[in-house]
């Protein structure tokens, strides 16, 4: 067990990455998560191999993952919410290509320019895929600077295992928050890579990484194998914590900031007696579905505290089938739920102390 | 005895473009260039969107079709990702001029050492001859039906004349290829665009004059002559940055 050290889970991540054997970062200035481009910008020219590129745009720096994650290798690149949607047709390019890569959000306040203090509004965007056509991104949604590592090293893991793209759906919180964290080593598994471009050598015939196909039949065929790649992800990589939820009566879901601030909120409500438990989605695709619909079976509600209009609400939904009703609590445009609001809203919810 | 062969550097694949149509000379020369310089098994080409966005299967080497205008980045992390890849783009006007400005001018301005084929035909082909930044002026096109007024929209772009002025480009040509004699130079053009990148030296663009007959709404014979009357005086050939030649 290697030492704790203090860092900015930004910082974190940007380690992570490098300990996960990510040599390649194009990155763009964009509060809050500039730290991870610094971060990269000093560490990475140290590195054997190691290429950062301060793009011109969140556009050219996708575009040149896309380059990278062409060649077989271990890239990245990182924004927050405007840049997002700057890499959205990246983004749809790199699933319909069906390249290894992965990208970090670090959400802040929208829609538009928005603010620059942590959100979680860009939920649907993330797990509708965010670019045009059907597709998804693993997504990974870190709740301390501990995650931050964890859960970049397991993504670009994921994302090599299943030739597709990882998300790291961080809010600005996780991003600027410091926190005692380790890094343990990494044991970076190998994958297929045959198909990557290395140049033909004149020994094999070319490979072509496209995502052009103007067969209808073979570009139907083509989504319909890829959704059943997804399909066998969404049995077998869902990840999730349970906390206080063995004798819940009520259920709060929550990722992130707002899981953090839930925990505090749940642990005021069960000193009023209040049996309330939380489900944290760790990944937010694929989401959880399995334990929430189980969890419907035996709670009365569900409270979903997001730091946005209602977005994950849908999936909770979705997955209990509405079998009970699901509440939202949520704070948006940068503000952040208080454990006292939260609480309150249990409260209000739950009819006070049982 | 053989006279003559298709490259190896191209694919059996039958080429789709229209008849007369300039592209298939210009693959043509990037891949004899390919062969000649001993590269084809360390190439690997950008394919952009325009009529040319096949050529992931024209040309016999590892190929990735980019997103409109963002080949030079895509190339970008090719190079980077190992430096010994021999990395090209075959890009037209739209592409380059239009939507990819950004991405050419910081591919250049980056000093990445890649070269990038620009077929310039004046006009937008694949989607039906719309206006294009290096359309000119009085030229009718699908979006300039009155003839390009640059009153109301402004004057081509001179992409070898704008690039020259960013200091990381280091060799930037116009060809042309509407006679022999000009096809000749357009072929040593591209050989020195792919030297240079093989000598480490930096970012090589050549501009080709191209024709686009149907869209232009000529035969192939009158748009070679519309080239020659219409595109050269506006575009002239020549070199515009070579820094193997710098000033004391």
């Amino acid at each position: 067990m290697s030492e704790k050290v203090l860092m900015k889970g930004n910082e974190a991540l940007a380690e992570a990455a490098i300990m996960a054997g990510c040599r390649h970062y194009f990155g763009y200035p964009i509060t809050p998560q500039t730290e991870v481009a610094a971060y990269m910008a000093k560490r990475m020219p140290k590195i054997d191999g190691g290429v950062f590129l301060q793009a011109e745009s969140e556009i050219a720096a996708i575009n040149m993952v896309i380059g990278v994650a062409a060649t077989g290798k271990r890239v990245m690149t990182s924004s927050s919410s405007p840049g997002i949607s700057l890499k959205s047709e990246g983004i749809s390019y790199l699933a319909g290509c069906d390249l290894p890569a992965l990208i970090v959000n670090v959400q802040r306040g929208g829609p538009g320019l928005g603010g620059i203090q942590p959100s979680q509004s860009d939920y649907f965007q993330a797990t509708r895929g965010g670019g045009h056509g059907d597709y998804h991104m693993i997504v990974l949604a870190p709740s301390s600077v501990s995650e931050m590592v964890k859960l970049t090293i397991h993504g670009f893991d994921l994302a090599d295992k299943y030739r597709m793209t990882s998300m790291i759906l961080a809010d600005g919180t996780m991003g600027q928050m410091m926190e005692p964290v380790s890094f343990d080593d990494v044991k970076i598994n190998s994958y297929d890579k045959s198909w990557a471009l290395t140049g033909t050598k004149c020994e094999r015939k070319p490979n072509i990484v496209n995502s052009l196909s103007l067969n209808s039949e073979q570009l139907e065929e083509q989504n319909f194998a890829r959704f059943e790649k997804y399909r066998l992800i969404e049995e077998t990589e869902a990840m999730y914590e349970e906390y206080r939820m063995d004798d819940a009566e009520y259920c709060v879901v929550a990722f992130g900031v707002a899981a953090r601030v839930s925990q505090n909120a749940i642990d005021m409500a069960r000193e009023k007696g209040i049996k309330v438990g939380m489900i944290r989605p760790i990944t937010v695709w694929p989401f959880p579905k399995k334990v929430l619909n189980e969890a419907a079976d035996k709670v009365k509600a569900f409270i979903s505290v997001e730091l946005n209009m209602g977005q994950m609400i849908e999936d909770i939904e979705l997955a209990t089938r509405c079998k009970k009703p699901v509440y939202l609590c949520n704070r948006v445009g940068g503000m952040i739920p208080s454990p006292e609001m939260i609480f309150e809203k249990i409260s209000e919810i739950t009819g006070g102390q049982n | 005895m053989v006279v003559y062969e298709k490259s190896k550097a191209l694919t059996d694949a039958p080429l789709h473009y229209c008849p007369g149509c300039t592209h298939g000379i210009v693959h043509k020369l990037v891949a004899e260039v390919l062969e000649e310089l001993g590269v084809r098994g360390r190439a690997i080409g950008v394919a952009s969107v325009g009529c040319s966005v096949f050529t992931y299967n024209y040309f016999n080497c590892d190929m990735v079709q980019a997103a409109h205008g963002r080949a030079p980045a895509v190339a970008t992390g090719l190079k980077r990702s190992d430096s010994n890849n021999i990395v090209f783009t075959y890009q037209g006007d739209g592409d380059l001029a239009a939507i990819g400005t950004a991405e050419t001018v910081h591919s250049a301005a980056r000093r990445e050492n890649i070269t990038v084929i620009f077929v310039n035909n004046a006009i937008y082909g694949m989607t039906g001859g719309q206006m294009a930044p290096t359309t000119l002026p009085g030229q009718v096109t699908q979006t300039s039906p009155y003839g390009r007024d640059v009153e109301k929209v402004g004057y081509p772009v001179k992409v070898c004349e704008m690039l020259s002025q960013v200091d990381g480009a280091y060799y930037l040509e116009r060809v042309a290829v509407n006679n022999v004699k000009n096809i000749k130079k357009a072929k040593a053009a591209i050989k020195k665009a792919f030297q240079n990148q093989i000598d480490g030296k930096g970012f090589s663009l050549v501009e080709v004059l191209s024709t686009c007959p149907t869209n232009w709404g000529k035969t192939p014979e009158d748009a070679l002559v519309w080239l020659e009357e219409n595109m050269l005086p506006y575009y002239p050939l020549g070199v515009y940055k070579d820094a193997d030649e710098k000033e004391d």
